[in-house]
């Protein structure tokens, strides 16, 4: 747990598991050990999301990406119950498989193509905070960068040139790639995303999908903890408005 | 009755595909040098039970709007003919 950490809220946090779904454990274990905070699976085929305070959908390869990343699991039983809890404006964070359900699912725009190189990216990247008026970059500064790991092989991100447009006028790019430094160049691009982009949010700013890993972020001893302040963002949000 | 409906899923013209061109890159290096542009889709064959073939059209075609392609990124485009017991698993080369 985290110094001075978080538990003690009452907050509980919801992990939404489907088949397939393989970073579950690491987020489960980031709340629980880590934060402090109370932590539960959801089963896909749950439909209720009411006892929870914020929904992650993790990362992992739901339905095994047959036809495509999240084409499957958009149309499982939870996902009805995704969509109220994110219009009743609580957090919501899709890590990553759980980006690619949101695009699918229609609660974020765009869509997570193959990687540019058809090359599965695993490594740790650099992120700019481009947005940090939603739950989960709350406690970051504008522009701050945060190191952290890519596992993927479509998370190229696309959407149409007016969407693209709408996203930038609106501030819901929340993270871009960058280099150490913060600059958003082609070179410091995993995956050929459309302006760097690795994570964006919905109109309301709760729904947040990003293709990098914070729940692998959150410990110094497995390599860096550029995650945790994305994470407890959320929680002190919950804090502060919810 | 029952229909054959085949949905074939494309990226949209002029998207980037990955897939086709690395698939064109081999084929080149092959030697198949005067194959050019390659793009890599998807093929469904579905069997449609249906009165007519309008409605089997409208059934796969919504199929294939709301779950085989993502509008965002792909088109695709579909052929619906009667469905025959034999040889309808896919054309006999």
């Amino acid at each position: 747990m985290l110094p001075g950490g978080v538990s003690g809220l009452g907050l509980k946090a919801a992990v939404v598991v489907f088949p397939g779904s393989n970073c579950d454990v690491d987020i489960y274990h980031a709340f629980l050990d880590i934060l402090g905070v109370e932590v539960r699976y959801v089963w896909h085929e749950e439909e209720d999301l009411s006892p929870f305070d914020l929904a992650v959908l993790p990362g992992g390869f739901s339905y095994g990406d047959y036809l495509r990343p999240g084409a499957l699991a958009r149309f499982s039983p939870v996902m009805e119950a995704v969509r109220e809890f994110a219009s009743s404006g609580k957090p919501v964070l899709g890590i990553c498989n759980g980006f690619q359900i949101l695009c699918e699912a229609g609660l974020l725009p765009g869509a997570l193509r193959k990687n540019a190189d058809l090359r599965f990216r695993c490594r740790w990247v650099w992120v700019r905070v481009e947005q940090v008026n939603t739950p989960f970059t709350c406690l970051c500064l504008p522009g701050e960068v945060l190191r952290l790991p890519i596992a993927h092989g479509d998370g190229n991100y696309y959407a149409p040139d007016p969407v693209l447009g709408e996203l930038e006028a609106e501030g819901r790019v929340v993270f871009r790639y960058c280099d150490a430094n913060g600059d958003a160049i082609p070179e410091a691009n995993p995956n050929g995303s459309l302006r760097n982009i690795a994570g964006i949010s919905n109109p309301a700013g709760n729904v947040v999908g990003l293709m990098p890993h914070p729940e692998r972020a959150m410990e110094e001893l497995l390599g860096g903890t550029g995650g945790r302040k994305l994470l407890l963002g959320a929680l002190t949000w919950l804090r502060e408005f919810a | 009755m029952k229909w054959r409906a085949e949905v074939r899923v494309w990226l949209k013209e002029g998207a980037f595909d990955p897939q086709g061109q690395a698939i064109q890159q081999a084929l080149s290096r092959l030697g198949w040098d005067r194959i050019g542009e390659v793009r890599a889709g998807k093929a469904f064959l579905l069997q449609v039970e249906a009165p007519d073939e309008g409605e089997a059209r409208r059934l796969a075609e919504e199929a294939a709007r709301k779950l085989l392609a993502n509008p965002v990124l792909e088109s695709f485009s579909l052929e619906v003919e009667p469905y025959l017991a034999s040889g309808s698993g896919g054309e006999a080369v």
